[in-house]
């Protein structure tokens, strides 16, 4: 459906006189219907990918191709304008105009450039039946400033999918509004875009977005992508420590590969030996990290570590936030983040014992992060 | 130039299959040559040809005009007047402004209100009827307050206006709206909380505007100062009106004399207008240098600070007691004097006795005086379309200079805002030059006005047009392209209409100066191309008063209506965009 290969475009940068590549060697299929979601720290160059399949921006070499038509071609020198390629977008901002109500809003494309000749019965039609997808077809004839953030961002849809696009772009549609409505708004755009079957890019810098409501996710860093999947695969089987990292909560265990066995094997830390069941490109004597999430790791009161992957150490801080508790546990020199159900609470200072299942450790690669990127855990 | 935006649309072109060549890049390239070239010609030949005025004698080029035009007899004099004409009625008003300002915004000082109405009302009335009312009220032997002063021994305390001490103070009182206006600007956009973190750390009123207010605001201050004396230098009412008939001349006056006395001499208007225009930009580029450098510790941000005010204590009545004394003088009182000029059939002191001869004859008169009707319907015609032209032409320069990645457009920029720096009598002499000569048949027409006009006011248009087309967010173009608008539909659907109250604003602004204008327009005009300045200007010369009274209090209705509505507007649509 929307096919993207070897997207590049700079910018020039002031500071270093040179240019910087916003995005570089892009590629991805998104198939017809599929909801695909570009995740990425800000500046990693998603919402410029987002821009160029938009024909906003204009980039510096690739093939952007919906449906079989070649919107943009460096190769052949084909670029069509934006507003000849027939994609609906929802910005950040919601861009509404403010000189219009909400009926006229929705109605504007149909009354401009190509399809100005919409005729007015048939305007009113597919604006009437775009609000009530939306559910705001009470407020056609209210002044689109009047209306609340949440119901901007679903008329800012509605005026995206009047227009029967061939792939809907969403550029954080929702990082402007509070959290619940956040939340609820989430189920609603993936009913709304299973229900209508529109193939959908979306952008965003928020995790829980991009695996709640995505069928496939590209990961982006540094204006590549550094792992794409579905959501399944890009939270347990990160590739590389930036995903882990990246993509939810992880504790990162510096060590070194000692043995293989199978896809695992077992890695040597400070603390003591690990069994894992995931070694990701590595050989035998290679320094890593090992990768558990703090939900992943058993938190017992017993002070004497019983079996592989245990280890004993003492509570440092806990948080309780509600549905769960946080703790900051640490064993040897490390601290380690751990998650338990709120009815299992053991206090600051209290010695108590970690599981690590083997399942879920992960071997990765060290050091593909950044040194200015932040960690969760800093260990020695 | 009402050509080019009535530019007949292109031929609907045959509806694009995606893939085949996109033409928006190309219509703008068209339009950002044409609109390049209609502004370098409104700004660039003026200078050229007043360079090469200037430059050429008799034997070809030359420097023997400076020589000459310097060499005058009273040209160390005329330096030092003007010198002092500038800075001393910069000085009036920044520091009237500036006081002003800081009271109508900082304090909790009562009759705030008016305030703003005594710091806005000079701006309207036109400089040389200002500046003539005032010659009623302290001018040699006609003045009443010279008279008043004098009836009790005072008399020396009221300077005349026949004199440089009275042409600065008459002139400074006039030019202080602007400073309000700036002022008032850098004194709101200030962040309250600053003032308040001194005051929590033990620092009093007086110290706390020391301290704390006055420095964040010094860039701003500087700024007016500099802006100020430029235009004391440009200015043309006071000088001509006061300082002509006293001898003290300046270099406006100077330009105004080499051009209406026998023998003319263009050779001494083009070098005293180079100079003055020199002088004029290297003070603007000053003041948009020490902006810049000002931008890195700038707490001036966009933000919309709800200013907090300063509690005055005991000084609260005394405080607002001397504005509304400063209202009496520098408002009322010259706005009643032309009252009362307008209303006798020959001037009198204002008194008891001549309330008997009161009448309305003088605007009777009005309607039967030869010209005084068509100088009005000059002066409207000329606003009207002078400001069309001004705020649509920089509607699309604004545009291209902020929106699209068009590689000229610094250049633009550059350009519609120099005129910022031109004087009007120089634009004047400049004009003169080109078309005194030119085959086109401009010269004594009102097209020439009409070009001096949109030419001056360019840099006014732009300055409106530029801040309500900062306000519209790039996406909400973006997303009526991605809705499939073309380049035109998103400029007259979306982007006209969301400048529009600016671009309104703007509009009036410029119909009001184009109705003041004088400076330009006096060098301009021609017996069938009077305006309502030039014509109360004649007045003035031939000594009819009371007519010219007439016809000043009209204007001044009718420009206070205009502005007045102007708010109105400008407030109706603020609230529904909010």
């Amino acid at each position: 459906m929307l096919e993207v290969s070897g997207l590049c475009k700079g910018f020039r940068d002031e500071s270093q006189q040179g240019r910087v590549n916003a995005v570089d060697e892009v590629s991805f299929t998104v198939k017809e219907g599929s909801f695909f979601t570009m995740l990425g720290p800000s500046g990693c160059g998603k919402t410029t990918t987002l821009r160029c399949i938009a024909g906003l921006e204009k980039p510096d070499k690739g093939d952007i191709t919906v449906d079989g038509k070649v919107l943009f071609s460096s190769s052949k020198g084909i670029s069509v304008a934006a507003n000849l390629r027939n994609l609906g977008m929802v910005f950040q901002s919601y861009a509404i105009w403010p000189h219009m109500n909400v009926f006229d809003n929705v109605a504007f494309p149909l009354c401009v450039g190509a399809r100005r000749r919409t005729s007015k019965s048939e305007v009113k039609q597919r604006v009437e039946r775009a609000l009530d997808v939306v559910g705001l077809g009470h407020l056609a004839g209210r002044y689109a400033t009047k209306l609340s953030g949440g119901q901007q961002q679903r008329l800012a849809l509605a005026r995206a999918l009047v227009i029967e696009p061939a792939v809907l772009l969403l550029d954080e549609p929702l990082s402007n509004l509070d959290a619940k409505l956040r939340e609820s708004l989430r189920f609603e755009l993936k009913r709304l875009q299973r229900e209508q079957g529109i193939t959908t890019v979306y952008v965003t810098h928020d995790q829980a977005e991009a695996l709640s409501m995505s069928n496939e996710i590209a990961v982006m860093r540094e204006g590549r992508i550094s792992q794409i999947g579905n959501p399944f695969s890009v939270y347990l089987e990160p590739e590389n420590d930036f995903v882990a990292d990246f993509v939810g909560l992880t504790n990162f265990l510096k060590g070194v590969v000692t043995q293989h066995s199978g896809r695992g094997g077992t890695v040597r830390t400070a603390d003591g030996t690990l069994i894992v069941d995931n070694i990701v490109d590595l050989a035998d004597g290679e320094e890593c990290v090992v990768s558990i999430r703090p939900e992943q790791i058993q938190v017992m009161a017993d002070t004497t570590p019983s079996g592989p992957n245990m280890f004993s150490g003492t509570v440092v801080t806990r948080l309780f936030t509600g549905d769960c508790m946080d703790y900051q546990i640490r064993v040897g020199n490390d601290t380690i983040r751990c998650r338990t159900p709120a009815s299992q609470r053991y206090s600051t200072g209290k010695p108590i014992t970690l599981s690590l299942p083997a399942e879920y450790c992960i071997a990765l690669r060290r050091n593909t992060i950044g040194e200015s990127s932040e960690r969760t855990t800093i260990s020695t | 130039m009402t050509q080019l935006l009535e530019t007949p649309p292109e031929p609907r072109e045959q509806r694009l299959a995606p893939g085949s060549a996109v033409r928006r890049p190309w219509a703008t390239w068209v339009m950002g040559g044409v609109v390049i070239v209609v502004l370098a010609y409104l700004v660039i030949s003026p200078l050229v040809y007043l360079v090469w005025r200037g430059l050429t004698t008799g034997q070809g080029f030359g420097l023997g005009n400076i020589a000459k035009a310097y060499s005058v007899p009273g040209t160390p004099e005329m330096l030092l007047n003007s010198v002092l004409f500038a800075s001393g009625s910069a000085f009036v008003s920044c520091v009237t402004g500036t006081a002003l300002a800081f009271f109508c915004v900082r304090s909790n000082a009562p009759l705030k209100p008016l305030l703003y109405a005594a710091s806005i009302v000079p701006l309207i009335v036109p400089g040389i009827l200002y500046t003539i009312s005032w010659v009623y009220l302290i001018g040699g032997n006609v003045g009443v307050f010279q008279k008043m002063f004098a009836g009790i021994g005072l008399g020396f305390l009221i300077p005349d206006a026949f004199s440089l001490p009275g042409m600065v103070i008459i002139d400074g009182l006039h030019l202080s709206p602007l400073v309000f206006l700036l002022m008032y600007a850098a004194f709101r956009s200030t962040d309250p909380s600053l003032e308040e973190s001194a005051m929590m750390s033990g620092a009093t009123v007086p110290q706390t505007v020391r301290r704390v207010t006055l420095p964040l605001v010094r860039p701003a201050l500087l700024g007016a100062v500099l802006i100020m004396v430029v235009r004391g230098l440009e200015s043309f009412e006071t000088p001509a009106v006061l300082g002509m008939p006293s001898g003290t001349w300046v270099f406006t006056s100077r330009i105004y004399d080499a051009l209406h006395t026998y023998p003319i001499r263009y050779d001494q208007a083009s070098i005293y207008s180079l100079t003055l225009l020199l002088i004029t930009a290297l003070g603007l580029l000053l003041v948009q240098y020490m902006n810049r450098r000002s931008e890195r510790f700038q707490t001036v941000t966009g933000k919309g600070f709800r200013p907090r005010t300063m509690d005055l204590g005991k000084w609260r009545w005394p405080v607002s007691i001397g504005f509304m004394f400063y209202f009496l003088i520098a408002v009322v009182s010259p706005m009643l004097i032309l009252l009362w000029m307008s209303l006798l059939p020959f001037y009198q002191t204002p008194g008891i006795e001549p309330l008997g001869s009161l009448t309305f004859s003088n605007y009777a008169e009005l309607f039967e005086t030869r010209g005084v009707t068509d100088s009005v319907k000059n002066s409207v015609i000329l606003a009207l379309t002078s400001a069309t032209a001004v705020m649509l032409f920089t509607a699309i320069i604004s545009w291209m200079v902020l929106k699209s990645k068009f590689k000229g457009r610094k250049l633009l920029d550059l350009l519609a805002s120099f005129p910022l720096a031109m004087p009007g009598l120089v634009l004047g002499v400049a004009l003169i030059f080109i078309y005194l000569r030119s085959p086109l048949p401009i010269y004594g027409t009102l097209v020439i006005l009409f070009i001096a006009y949109v030419t001056r006011y360019l840099p006014y248009g732009m300055r409106y047009s530029a801040s309500s087309l900062a306000q519209v967010g790039a996406e909400l173009e973006e997303s009526a392209k991605m809705s499939g608008a073309t380049w035109r539909d998103t400029f007259r659907r979306i982007v006209l209409p969301l400048m529009a109250p600016g671009l309104v604003a703007g509009w009036i602004y410029v119909v009001v100066v184009s109705v003041r204008e004088l400076s330009s327009s006096i060098l301009l005009y021609s017996q069938n191309t009077r305006v309502m300045s030039v014509t109360i200007w004649e007045f003035w010369q031939n000594g009819q008063t009371g007519v010219l009274a007439a016809l000043g209090v009209c204007m001044v209705v009718v420009l206070m209506a205009l502005v007045a509505a102007a708010y109105k507007l400008g407030a109706k649509i603020g609230v529904r965009e909010a």
